[in-house]
């Protein structure tokens, strides 16, 4: 009994994952190299033209993707580097409530959030309709539906998932050992170059992981503030899918943008280490 | 010397900057759901009112969404809590074959886009002709907070001693009266985050739901929804509503826990 006892905890979460995690990827495997319509149903042909064809269409879109989700990327950590950096070493007693401030906008739902920044921007809203009232700004100015206003919604969104992996990495710097590089005479911005930042490298790297591949697949950023001419692969997946109703070709460009995704992924935890990313998935 | 306290004066600016960036969204959601508004779109302020707050659930499909949403991560989260809290068991104290396996699959479900786990089960849910409803949507929250529970669980296990255990053996407890009395307790705050991860990732979730939920509407289903013809006041005064719990939840929280110490 006693040596069952593992197999029996792990049973129902096993049975969970297999069921609708594993078998799912296999569904659409399956479903992505099938013909048909929505009114016929689908037979399994092994077309494996639904790539071709579905890349054909949609390389744009998810080239795209890829660019505002390494565009979004790399603003986070340079925009929250620092942050990271002044809350671990000079938050003090009061490091618990900063982090608390920058986990503030979780409280709110993610679509809410991004709405409030639909209204925030919106051509004459409080901000530009004001700014436009004063004559500050011309009459044709907007920020919606541009690149910018997508990759800045992105930032937005995902920033503290940047921010908190390199804050668990610096924190656990030991501030003896930049003491110490000082002592031995390195300017400030050595010790940082050559002691800080190396060690605070785990965390940029779990943080470029929990950012860049949400970011990239996200539809919610580029449906509501990107306009027509932003769509993302996400958007694009989801009117095949849901609207379209063209199964196999949604599949597809599903599959791609996983295996473009989780090849990155993998190739970078085998680098970490799986149990170094989930530890800091899991703060 | 002067430099470096220079240096960390401005930084200390730039990190209350870019907590008032992260802040505004909030503050303008809280706002507009006191804006009295006249035209039919809600982006400009035309003075305050109490009006949304008492007409909270007069639309009735938004009120039927917003309890769509509470009720699936209700009944998602006391599923995913069950059988997280065992395999995290599991994994943070036995030997067993598989291990390995399973804490592959578990970072597979956290690192999975959201979007790619979707469309995968619409995909498995088209192929099986399963009905789409809000069964579907409660499968698919369990899917995606599962690992949340046991990694949380995990790394509460991980820190307990196991002789305490092996004491209430030894002083005649039963295996159940074991974990009842001694296991659960212990790893209780663990058990409770990763439920309120759970909560919050179910009733926030737009993603997942949206190519699984058949014609069952959640709150943020129900908003995106609205976003072509305006979102009406009362969806800012719920989502204030939300933040306000959702804070004071937090700061409870970690006023018990600093009691605790």
């Amino acid at each position: 009994m006693r040596r069952l006892t593992p197999y029996l905890l792990a049973l129902p979460s096993w049975m969970w994952l297999a069921i609708f995690l594993v078998v799912p990827m296999v569904a659409m495997a399956s479903v992505s190299l099938q013909t048909g319509n929505a009114i016929d149903g689908f037979a399994m042909t092994f077309s494996f033209s639904n790539y071709s064809d579905a890349l054909g269409r949609y390389s744009t879109q998810l080239l795209r993707s890829l660019l505002y989700g390494g565009m979004a990327t790399a603003a986070m950590l340079v925009i929250g580097y620092p942050v990271a950096y002044w809350i671990a070493f000079k938050g003090g007693r009061r490091k618990s409530m900063y982090l608390f401030l920058i986990l503030l906008p979780f409280f709110v739902s993610f679509v809410l959030r991004t709405i409030s920044w639909n209204f925030l921007l919106s051509d004459n809203g409080i901000l530009f309709g004001t700014l436009k009232g004063w004559g500050l700004l011309p009459d044709d100015f907007h920020v919606l539906a541009t690149a910018f206003a997508v990759v800045g919604g992105l930032t937005y969104n995902f920033l503290p998932f940047m921010i908190l992996p390199i804050y668990v990495a610096l924190e656990r710097v030991d501030p003896r050992v930049v003491e110490a590089a000082q002592d031995l005479y390195a300017t400030r911005a050595a010790a940082f170059r050559r002691v800080v930042l190396p060690l605070s490298l785990p965390g940029v790297f779990a943080g470029v992981l929990m950012t860049f591949v949400p970011a990239t697949a996200d539809p919610i950023n580029a449906a509501i503030l990107g306009g027509t001419a932003n769509t993302m692969i996400g958007n694009i997946i989801q009117t095949e899918y849901l609207t379209n109703l063209n199964y196999p070709t949604a599949s597809a460009l599903s599959f791609t943008l996983m295996a473009v995704l989780l090849v990155g992924i993998f190739v970078y935890a085998r680098a970490l280490g799986t149990e170094n990313v989930l530890e800091a998935a899991a703060r | 010397m002067r430099g470096t306290r220079l240096g960390d004066k401005l930084l200390h600016i730039y990190t209350w900057l870019i907590i008032v960036w992260l802040s505004s969204p909030i503050a303008v959601m809280i706002l507009f759901g006191f804006n009295d508004k006249k035209s039919k779109s809600n982006t400009s302020w035309q003075g305050f009112t109490l009006r949304w707050y008492a007409e909270l659930f007069d639309i009735s499909d938004l009120t039927v969404a917003l309890r769509n949403s509470l009720v699936i991560a209700a009944v998602s989260t006391i599923i995913t809590v069950v059988i997280g809290t065992m395999l995290g068991l599991a994994l943070g104290r036995h030997r067993f074959r598989g291990k390995g396996v399973t804490n592959f699959l578990v970072f597979a479900a956290i690192s999975t886009p959201e979007l790619v786990m979707g469309a995968s089960l619409l995909s498995l849910f088209v192929s099986g002709n399963v009905p789409r409803d809000a069964n579907t949507i409660i499968i698919s929250h369990v899917l995606f907070s599962l690992s949340f529970v046991v990694v949380t669980v995990r790394a509460r296990v991980v820190t307990l001693d196991p002789s305490l255990e092996e004491a209430a053996r030894d002083l005649g407890a039963t295996a159940w009266g074991t974990f009842r009395q001694v296991t659960l307790p212990s790893i209780m705050p663990g058990v409770m985050a990763g439920a309120m991860l759970s909560f919050a990732l179910s009733v926030d979730d737009y993603v997942v739901t949206s190519f699984v939920n058949g014609s069952t509407v959640t709150f943020p289903l129900w908003i995106v929804g609205a976003v072509k013809t305006g979102i009406p006041p009362q969806v800012n005064v719920m989502g204030t509503l939300i933040f306000g719990i959702g804070v004071l939840i937090a700061i409870g929280n970690a006023v018990a826990a600093r009691r605790r110490t």
